[in-house]
């Protein structure tokens, strides 16, 4: 008999640094935050036992900092924050968009503006995901909800990262990050894991930033590619530029890189969409209690359905407008004032859209949902 | 058809009830045959404050894991029964540490009392194993979960040299459910 595989009972946070070393992760920095602490925590005793690196910085900035700083060196890399945090590593985030470093960054976002309410749950940092660091920037965020879908999440994550040399942002709630689940850990090979391309040019042939390439592969350093690496605009070889045709030619790279892979970005999960009349679009925690509330309005006998982005940057529009097909209206439940609904409202013209909101550091119960979809009845 | 049945364990911060909820789970789901979902709500201190945990457990997978309609609740504290009672629905059970809650809300629920902090330190020499106490008690009062399955939860989240102590803190917790059930 094939032994059957161990089910664990997984916090969501642990879940998250166990995906990030099944996927190859070997450097962690970060400075611990409630309520993503849990991450930090379960890497600085994981990381030494299997050859990795786990620094605890000074503070957020220098934390995402060393990140660039390892994944340039060649080691996959990740940090974990929550909203305080994550405002401290826009600059950081922004650097590794221009240069194109390769990284992980988990905010469990809690309630805000500054350090706001630190054990409650909260999606309010949505926008600031996609538009927190200045400049025109490809984003790419994802929106797990559940502890088993955390695991393969953070995977999908460092492969991103990794494939397009760019920055995953993993963004989800205290209740996501804290809630246990039993899961069960894929064996290696079970989930794909991509690693970096890297150059097989001659050192003096090579060009970071090449922009005939989408994605020019990646040196590590002390490998024998010298190579210059800034903030500013930047020509081929990675050297600042003043030439107006060069840094519009880069910048658009960096946002055609993801623009142009945004159908291998993008996942969703829908439940009982294919005749909705009235859809619910949501992520993280609010999907689990909106996912009750269509299940209990199809025991009504209302055409309720659920659209649940796991991908939330790039905004999923093309099968966003599919899901809207039959319905009359998109309710929009989220733990902020109102962030997703915009980019909704945005991409089903015409259409009523209807946001639930709250801050008070409690969570969107299925009723709340329930009501909103019952005036479809 | 959905089974869903909902627990929520309440006291003071440090009094062990995320970790009550995280041993229902693993009972539930790693001893027994059924899927569990345990969350948990509790301010900025580490002790003291009203601290809750709570378990969702069903036949199928779970959507929302938090608790809106209690059929078990836990109150080891005052503050925390008057804060967290009101979402047990009708027909549900409260368990409450008589000692502590003397101001019992009356609803439509059934409501055993028993002083179960000063049980776990006349007969164990500790107020810690409460929390296993009450546990016990609770699987008796719902058996939603197996008692063997329950003990096996128990034991492999306690260090060997506390094993004795919680087995017992357990049996204990067995025994007077099966004393509160007798007598009402």
């Amino acid at each position: 008999m094939a032994a059957r595989k161990a089910k664990k009972l997984m916090q969501g946070n642990e879940s998250c640094f166990e995906g990030a070393i099944y996927a190859g992760c070997r450097f962690y920095a970060g400075y611990p935050i409630t309520p993503s602490t849990e991450i930090a925590e379960g890497l600085s005793r994981r990381l030494p036992q299997i050859g990795g690196k786990f620094i605890q910085m000074e503070d957020e900035i220098a934390s995402i900092a060393a990140v660039v700083g390892a994944s340039l060196a060649g080691l996959k890399s990740m940090t974990a924050t929550s909203g305080p945090g994550f405002s401290l590593k826009q600059e950081g985030l922004g650097y590794a968009c221009m240069a194109e470093v390769p990284c992980v960054i988990v905010n469990v976002m809690r309630g805000g503006p500054s350090t706001g309410y630190p054990t409650g749950p909260s999606q309010s940092d949505v926008m600031q995901a996609k538009w927190g660091t200045h400049g025109d920037h490809p984003v790419v965020a994802l929106t797990p909800a559940y502890v088993q879908e955390i695991f393969s999440e953070t995977v999908r994550a460092f492969n991103i990262a990794e494939k397009y040399r760019t920055p995953v942002i993993i963004l989800y709630d205290e209740i996501v990050g804290h809630m246990r689940e039993p899961i069960i850990i894929p064996e290696p090979g079970e989930l794909e894991v991509i690693d970096r391309e890297k150059p097989t040019c001659p050192p003096e042939d090579y060009l970071p930033y090449d922009r005939r390439l989408e994605v020019p592969p990646l040196a590590a350093f002390g490998e024998g590619y010298r190579f210059h690496v800034t903030g500013l605009n930047h020509k081929d070889d990675g050297f600042p530029t003043n030439d107006s045709k060069t840094i519009e030619e880069g910048v658009k790279r960096l946002i055609r890189k993801i623009d142009n892979n945004r159908e291998s970005i993008w996942k969703n999960d829908g439940y009982y969409l294919d005749d909705a009349e009235v859809v619910v679009f949501a992520y993280g925690s609010t999907a689990r209690s909106a996912r009750r509330s269509v299940r209990m309005a199809r025991e009504k006998g209302i055409k309720a359905g659920l659209f649940r982005p796991l991908t939330i940057w790039p905004f999923p529009d093309k099968a966003l407008k599919e899901a809207v097909k039959k319905a009359r209206g998109v309710i929009v439940p989220e733990m902020n004032l109102g962030q997703i609904v915009l980019e909704v409202e945005r991409n089903c013209p015409g259409m009523a859209v209807t946001g639930i909101h709250r801050v008070d550091g409690e969570p969107i119960n299925p009723k709340q949902i329930l009501d909103a979809i019952e005036k479809y009845r | 058809m959905e089974d869903r049945y909902e627990l929520r364990f309440s006291g003071s911060g440090g009094q062990g009830m995320i970790l009550a909820g995280i041993i229902m789970a693993e009972a539930a789901s790693i001893f027994d045959t059924k899927i569990a979902a345990q969350s948990q709500s509790y301010g900025p201190e580490s002790r003291g404050g009203a601290s809750k945990a709570e378990v969702i457990i069903s036949n199928e997978p779970i959507d929302y894991p938090k608790a809106t309609a209690i059929d078990c609740m836990l109150a080891l504290t005052q503050e925390a029964c008057t804060k967290y009672h009101s979402d047990i629905k009708k027909g549900g059970i409260l368990l409450v540490d008589s000692d502590e809650v003397k101001d019992v809300p009356q609803g439509d629920f059934k409501v055993y009392r028993f002083p179960i902090t000063e049980t776990a330190r006349a007969a164990l020499g500790k107020t810690i194993v409460a929390n296993i106490l009450a546990l016990g008690m609770i699987t008796g009062l719902t058996g939603i979960v197996t008692a063997s399955a329950m003990e096996e939860a128990v034991l492999s989240r306690v260090p060997k040299a506390f094993q004795d102590m919680n087995r017992k803190a357990l049996q204990i917790g067995f025994e007077k459910a099966r004393e509160l059930v007798a007598r009402s």
